[in-house]
């Protein structure tokens, strides 16, 4: 195969340019002037990552200039939303930072709500309304100020491991989308800023509408498969986040809830979540009684009333809507952020003045960022973190020189978007003190690991290449499988074995078991 | 929903296809315009329809549960700093909204950091980043609690 490799070497490696890499690559700079910084997008990052489409919201702001919030609060409200599964040095951290991250995006021009007294308008305790559509060609261009190099459309797919010294990080591999070139990034740091996994379960829609998920289709896991590779502590990767959103476009509730005042109903009309009260209770204990309720449990009794019988359950909005301003913001909600959730109600002739639209609960996730807690196991802040959860540098992995920030990070949920740039800033400067304090000395990387790396990439299409001729034409080979293929039958896997909608969300140890075994035995020949 | 292009609108210049988060905007090599190769893996995000300079792109809500005869039209105006949708239901109805996308002049006000003053190494080995603390507006310096308290946990 005549694929050029391309060698390139630098001191901090960003991978991937969403929220978290974008706030990396810009504060890489501030603090490293010197170094060579380099970031790694698989798309475009005036549009890539799950603010691709804008936002409506900034869930994460403090407000600690007008005393709204301090970043204790946040960690209470956090730890209470994830039943205690939190790393409160890592959210608290976050949270004494994010509020000079939003200050700093308000300067730029991102267009923020204000109220009368000229605050941000708030959407909830946590929330600030912005127009935000163009959110993330905003943060990418501070990224371009920054960084020294920018790639987009390199998929990276594989980390290098330094071969001088064990457990230590050398740079990462990937290929360019376009030309098919293989592209080497020997790097003293390596920063993940990778996203979280849709598509691993099967999703409610398998159609056309397949790419319709609650979170980004191009989010494929990059966050947690890099960091695993090699040999990266993770945590609660168990945790699966499933969301309550408007049926089939999956547009946001958030606004719905906080803002507009709208509340849910069962199919009689009747609040079921009073229903499920004594039998939640039952499993979880205090965290029931407790304000405000764990978003979690308030799905778990959504899941068990459609389980009950009280199905559909609606959103009522007809009372908020006949307000002309809550409407426009119920509108512009979507239009923000889930265009698809407009298309959906304009071509089912839902409007939510007069009919009461529908909610479903998603096919479920693994991200970090939202309301979950998967990702890599990280140093916290040297001044907060207690002896065990730190050594040395802040967000480093359990690899040396390896950082994290935004979903690849677990333990530090409801960072959202404000958060995980923040995250990547804070992550960007512990990477710059890393090389400063010579922990990056004397890093090796042989051309024969990226060389072996080289044939993995590509074997794939060498099977392909090969494997074509030998059948006539379409999709059904003895040789290979298409990539498309090969999800689908991931998707089947985790649905029924690990908790998928078809199964209701519902898991135990023997499936998981089983799961394993299947899995061992399907992916081992495509 | 997903994308579809417009015959006699397209004339293959490649701006979808260089912005597609989802790299599924492709140039056909046959008629030398665009297409949607994938639409199951289209989000509606939009991003192809705003960049498109001739609105050669529309959308057509997904097969699996969006009956045809509506549209969500889009048109992002960088220079005006606004984004203008209409939505049409298949029933007909219209509603209109126009939204800000910028304050500012693009990118104007967001710092050059290599030009700007070189921080400390005091500032490196504190806690803040980069325009705290000022950058808070509290007027005070980084919060910060003491290490124990995570230990126990922030109870109630």
């Amino acid at each position: 195969m005549a694929r050029k490799t391309i060698y390139e070497e630098c001191d901090v490696l960003v991978v991937g340019g969403g929220m978290a890499g974008t706030g990396a690559a810009f504060e890489a700079r501030h603090w490293g002037r010197d170094l060579k910084i380099i970031c790694v997008e698989k798309a475009n990052i005036d549009r890539s990552g799950a603010v691709a489409q804008g936002l409506y919201a900034i869930n994460c702001y403090m407000g600690m200039q007008w005393g709204e919030n301090m970043p204790e609060d946040h960690v209470r409200y956090a730890r209470n939303d994830l039943m205690g599964l939190v790393r409160e040095d890592l959210g608290y951290d976050m949270a004494r930072h994010v509020d000079s991250t939003v200050h700093m995006f308000d300067e730029w021009g991102l267009p923020m709500m204000k109220n009368k007294e000229g605050r941000y308008q708030r959407e909830g305790k946590w929330q600030i309304m912005i127009h935000g559509e163009s959110y993330k060609p905003i943060v990418a261009e501070a990224a371009k100020k920054s960084a020294d190099k920018i790639y987009n459309r390199i998929m990276i797919t594989h980390l290098l491991k330094d071969e001088s010294k064990q457990n230590r990080i050398g740079g990462a591999v990937g290929f360019n989308m376009r030309t098919g070139d293989y592209y080497v990034f020997k790097s003293k740091t390596v920063i993940v800023a990778a996203g979280g996994a849709s598509h691993i379960f099967k999703p409610r829609a398998v159609g056309e509408g397949m790419g319709r998920t609650w979170y980004a289709p191009w989010s494929n896991g990059s966050a947690y498969a890099l960091p695993i590779a090699v040999g990266a502590k993770m945590t609660q990767m168990e945790n699966r986040i499933v969301l309550c959103r408007f049926k089939d476009g999956y547009g946001p509730v958030g606004a719905y809830f906080l803002h507009l005042k709208t509340y849910t109903q069962n199919a009689n009309g009747e609040n079921y979540e009073k229903k499920w009260y004594e039998k939640t209770k039952e499993l979880v204990g205090e965290y029931i009684d407790h304000h405000p309720t764990p978003t979690c449990l308030r799905n778990h009794a959504f899941i068990q009333e459609v389980m009950a019988g009280g199905g559909p359950i609606h959103m009522v909005t007809k009372e908020a809507f006949q307000d002309p301003h809550l409407e426009t913001i119920g509108w512009e909600n979507f239009l923000g952020m889930t265009v698809g959730q407009a298309v959906v109600w304009a071509s089912q002739n839902i409007d939510p003045k007069y009919t009461n639209p529908e909610l479903t609960t998603s096919e479920p996730y693994v991200m970090g960022s939202h309301a979950t807690c998967s990702g890599a196991w990280v140093s916290g802040p040297e001044d907060i973190a207690p002896d065990d959860y730190f050594w040395g540098y802040n967000r480093m992995m359990s690899v040396e020189g390896l950082f994290g920030a935004g979903d690849t990070v677990g333990g530090s949920a409801h960072k959202f978007s404000s958060g995980s740039f923040t995250e990547g800033r804070l992550a960007a400067k512990a990477a710059v003190k890393y090389i400063q304090d010579k922990k990056a000395n004397g890093i090796q990387v042989s051309e024969r690991q990226y060389q072996n790396l080289k044939e993995v990439i590509y074997k794939p299409m060498e099977n392909y290449t090969v494997g074509r001729n030998e059948i006539t034409g379409g999709t059904v080979s003895p040789s290979y499988i298409s990539p498309i293929q090969g999800l689908q039958r991931l998707q089947k896997i985790m649905d029924e074995y690990v908790g998928g909608i078809t199964y209701n969300y519902m898991t135990n140890e023997n499936t998981l078991k089983k799961r394993t075994r299947v899995a061992r035995m399907v992916a081992r020949r495509s | 929903m997903s994308t579809f292009v417009y015959m006699t609108r397209c004339d293959g210049c490649g701006h979808c296809v260089d912005i597609c988060p989802s790299d599924i905007m492709h140039i056909d090599e046959t008629i030398r315009r665009a297409k949607n190769i994938e639409p199951n893996f289209c989000w509606e995000c939009y991003s192809c329809v705003k960049a498109c300079p001739n609105h050669a792109i529309d959308v057509r809500g997904y097969a699996d549960f969006a009956p045809m005869g509506h549209s969500v039209r889009v048109r992002r105006e960088e220079e005006k700093g606004t984004i203008s949708w209409k939505i049409k239901f298949r029933n007909g109805t219209v509603k209109d909204f126009i939204s800000p996308i910028t304050t500012k002049p693009w990118g104007k006000f967001i710092p050059k950091l290599a030009d700007g003053d070189k921080p400390n190494q005091g500032e490196m080995n504190s806690q803040i980043l980069y325009s705290e603390p000022q950058g808070l507006n509290t007027n005070e310096e980084l919060p910060k609690v003491e290490k124990s308290v995570f230990k126990k946990g922030v109870y109630y």
